[in-house]
């Protein structure tokens, strides 16, 4: 008999104790009864309230098209930081820059949100914009946070990827801009890609940030559903959750088996 | 003069340097000036709440520099047992990070290389979910009518309900549980960069594999012990949601005191300082883990 290794029985607990709270979850969001906990029998009738309820589908739209816009603008802002950081040489203007785009991975969230209020605050003081609070103001607050995670992933990328075609690009007389957007975005663009959805989903998931940087008209999916959360557990949350799993769980299985096919092919090539 | 700050802009370089140089200036280094600023000024009822800490009047530049919020931090006791708190709270949640995590991520990086991808999907799915649902799952296990409680009184290992929920048993759960994958993502990317023949030269030469592994894997997985660590422990210092929803009266940290001064009280001038307070404690960490970053970014430069 091969012999249990430590580690690898260490995974599975630690896998089990990552999704059983997940399937509690799932199973519990078709109880006909109102208690969270007591099973009344199967029901899907927390979905139908779900979506009768105007303020989660309000909610819904406002944070999908936050995390849209959001993640766009990581995108740019991020690769750009990444291509100084992996191709420029070193200067001064390099080195605070990759202080500031590496500190908001780690950067309590609570000082984050109240530090971009403040600032919008003296902002409208100042130049009278923004007037008041509301997406505009937490679109320039999550594409900031996110642009961090993006930088990290695009420049992995950019690390080793093979110079040499660059180069050569360069040597036979293409500009820089045209080098840069003809070899090099094609080539990291899968880093994009998930840089992209990285994003949407960080931008999706905030809720201490957008607390502190949202104003009226701008109520985001998590700013709901904290609300709602602190009352106690509800049925109609774990139908939400339920959704929410479902969906993230798909996404990642497709990007997986696409990423997964391509290998194969090149393998085959 | 100008003719060469034209040229310079005109160059993609620059742009590519100065774009998100400039944002990231005015949208990250800029609001903590302002903080600053306002830690130093006292409360008022106003809109924006707090006094202007300079008056220019009769040619003559007034500042006025109110250390009053550090005073009231430093002398009410509520405040410097929420830092502990929140401190405590953080260092041990790293450790069973680590502790949990170190094996998890060994065991992926020691997976055959077609598995290892699917086992890496697997810790870091939960984590792309909602935060606060996956905390939100726990308040259904933990509480008093709830899963685990209901579980232990089937199996007769206790007569009656525990309290699990609000206290900082089930902060400790959350935590663990949500930051978990942070642990095992830069655990795993420098374990699997680790060279297995020097485990199989050890073991020629007689080391037993516990001897190895305190003298050659843990050693060369420094730097990822360090950043996972970095990338659990800052976060949770000023976490607000975990101890707001699974945490009890006695759960005191910083996070949530923070948040209660600026929502509830509407005193922005201490919710400043406590920011400025909690910065200060974490410069050392926040320090550590950029070293660690900047040098996994410029690798190969």
């Amino acid at each position: 008999m091969k012999k249990l290794k430590f580690s690898s029985v260490m995974l599975w607990v630690g896998l089990a104790f990552l999704y059983i709270p997940m399937a509690i979850l799932v199973f519990y969001s078709f109880n006909a009864s109102k208690l969270v906990t007591v099973w009344g029998g199967f029901s899907a009738k927390w979905y139908g309230e779900l979506f009768k309820d105007q303020q989660i589908l309000d909610a819904v739209g406002t944070s999908l098209t936050l995390a849209f816009f959001s993640a766009t603008t990581a995108v740019v802002l991020g690769a750009m930081a990444a291509f100084v950081m992996t191709r420029f040489r070193h200067s001064f203007a390099k080195l605070t820059l990759s202080n500031m785009i590496t500190a908001p991975l780690v950067m309590p969230e609570v000082i984050t949100g109240l530090s971009l209020m403040l600032l919008f605050v003296a902002m409208s003081d100042l130049l009278g914009w923004p007037k008041e609070r509301g997406m505009v103001t937490v679109w320039i607050a999550h594409s900031t946070f996110c642009a961090a995670y993006v930088a990290v992933v695009v420049s992995a990328r950019l690390r080793e990827l093979d110079r040499s075609i660059e180069e050569a690009a360069l040597d036979l007389g293409a500009k820089p801009l045209k080098t840069f957007m003809l070899i090099t975005v094609p080539m990291i663009s899968p880093s994009l890609i998930a840089g992209w959805f990285l994003s949407f989903s960080l931008s999706l998931d905030d809720l201490v940030i957008a607390s502190f940087v949202s104003g009226p008209g701008a109520t985001t999916l998590p700013m709901v559903v904290f609300s709602s959360v602190r009352l106690g557990v509800s049925p109609k949350i774990n139908a939400l959750a339920t959704i929410i799993i479902l969906a993230v769980s798909l996404i990642a299985l497709l990007s997986w088996y696409l990423t997964r096919r391509k290998e194969k092919r090149a393998k085959m090539i | 003069m100008i003719k060469n700050m034209l040229y310079a802009l005109s160059k993609g370089r620059t742009w590519t340097l100065g774009v998100p140089y400039v944002w990231l200036f005015l949208f990250f280094a800029v609001p903590f000036l302002i903080v600053l600023k306002i830690s130093f000024s006292s409360a008022a009822i106003a809109i924006p709440p707090y006094e202007a800490i300079y008056e220019y009047a009769d040619e003559s530049l007034q500042i006025l520099l109110n250390m009053g919020n550090y005073l009231l931090i430093f002398e009410d006791s509520l405040y410097i047992d929420a830092y502990i708190g929140s401190l405590k709270m953080a260092f041990f949640s790293t450790i069973a990070c680590l502790l949990i995590g170190f094996p998890m991520a060994y065991a992926i990086a020691r997976a055959p290389k077609s598995s290892q991808g699917v086992l890496l999907l697997l810790v870091m799915l939960p984590s792309w979910t909602s935060f606060l649902i996956r905390v939100y799952a726990w308040m259904g296990i933990l509480s008093n009518n709830g899963l685990l409680n209901n579980f232990l009184l089937w199996v007769g290992a206790i007569s009656e309900p525990l309290q699990m929920l609000n206290t900082n048993f089930a902060v400790y759960v959350g935590i663990v549980y949500t930051y978990l994958p942070f642990m095992i993502l830069p655990l795993y990317s420098t374990l699997v960069k680790l060279d297995g023949s020097l485990l199989e030269a050890a073991a020629d030469l007689g080391s037993r594999s516990l001897n190895t592994f305190w003298k050659i894997t843990l050693p060369l997985s420094k730097g990822g012990i360090i950043a996972g660590s970095m990338l659990v422990f800052i976060p949770v210092v000023g976490e607000f949601v975990i101890p707001e929803l699974l945490g009890g009266p006695d759960s005191l940290m910083i996070g949530k005191v923070l948040w209660q001064e600026f929502f509830n009280n509407r005193d922005w001038p201490v919710a400043a300082s406590l920011a400025m307070i909690m910065l200060a404690l974490l410069i050392v960490p926040i320090t550590l883990f950029h070293r660690y970053q900047s040098r996994e970014m410029e690798k190969g430069l």
